[in-house]
């Protein structure tokens, strides 16, 4: 059982990602959307959060916020929505976190 | 893949309501059927077909009823959110002696038992909110 992790807020406004993080396990993965997209951003305050951690982020809402995609964390895959609808299918739940 | 979808929150309030629209249009397009929109708390004024957004802007709630029109789609507003927001059909309109109604196409006014249904019933359930 893998599930899919989905963080729409930055680490800079409340700590759903770092609650999210620390609960993911094995072959869960981690979907940054919306102001979520922050998370990715390379040295920043989550970049420790994201080690270990399967990343993918939201390119439409990186470019909504003017983040190009060499400021992200290494590793992190930039995605579209199929690629959100792919990632949904993959996994075998998915959780937002609200 | 079954797919029910879940929104939380109005439009031009919270990115949420085009996140769900973006994505449930992708899931669509690559094949997959959604089941249910559930759309929930401040989401159910997703909903009414009185809103006229400048013609620059996307016309969100017209853009979910033109989805539900191309792909059958089953639209569903929670009937208490619904009420304190003042989205209205027809029936509710006759239960609570309205003098108006302001749904929107494709939508329709139900019970939080479709919510639980519909994840029952599909493969995924997604939500989107603040």
């Amino acid at each position: 059982m893998s599930m899919l992790h989905l963080v729409n807020k930055s680490p800079y406004e409340n700590n759903n990602l770092s609650t999210a993080s620390s609960i993911m396990q094995g072959g869960d993965e981690l979907l940054l959307i919306e102001d979520g997209v922050y998370g990715a951003v390379k040295a920043g305050k989550a970049s420790a959060m994201l080690e270990g951690c399967t990343v993918s982020v939201m390119g439409p809402d990186l470019a909504a916020r003017g983040i190009s995609e060499d400021k992200l964390a290494d590793g992190v895959n930039v995605i579209d929505y199929n690629g959100f609808v792919e990632l949904v299918e993959k996994n075998d739940k998915v959780q937002s976190w609200l | 893949m079954k797919l029910t979808i879940q929104v939380n929150e109005g439009p031009y309030q919270h990115q949420s309501a085009d996140s769900a629209y973006y994505f449930a249009k992708a899931a669509l397009e690559k094949g997959h059927e959604i089941y249910r929109i559930f759309f929930y708390h401040d989401g159910v004024n997703n909903g009414t077909r009185l809103t006229t957004p400048p013609q620059d802007d996307r016309n969100i709630v017209a853009r979910w009823s033109e989805l539900a029109q191309q792909h059958d789609l089953d639209m569903v507003l929670c009937v208490a959110a619904a009420q304190r927001r003042g989205i209205v059909d027809d029936g509710e309109a006759e239960r609570n002696g309205k003098d108006a109604t302001n749904i929107a196409p494709g939508f329709r006014i139900s019970g939080l038992g479709q919510l639980i249904e519909g994840g029952v019933q599909s493969d995924r359930l997604v939500v989107f909110g603040d």
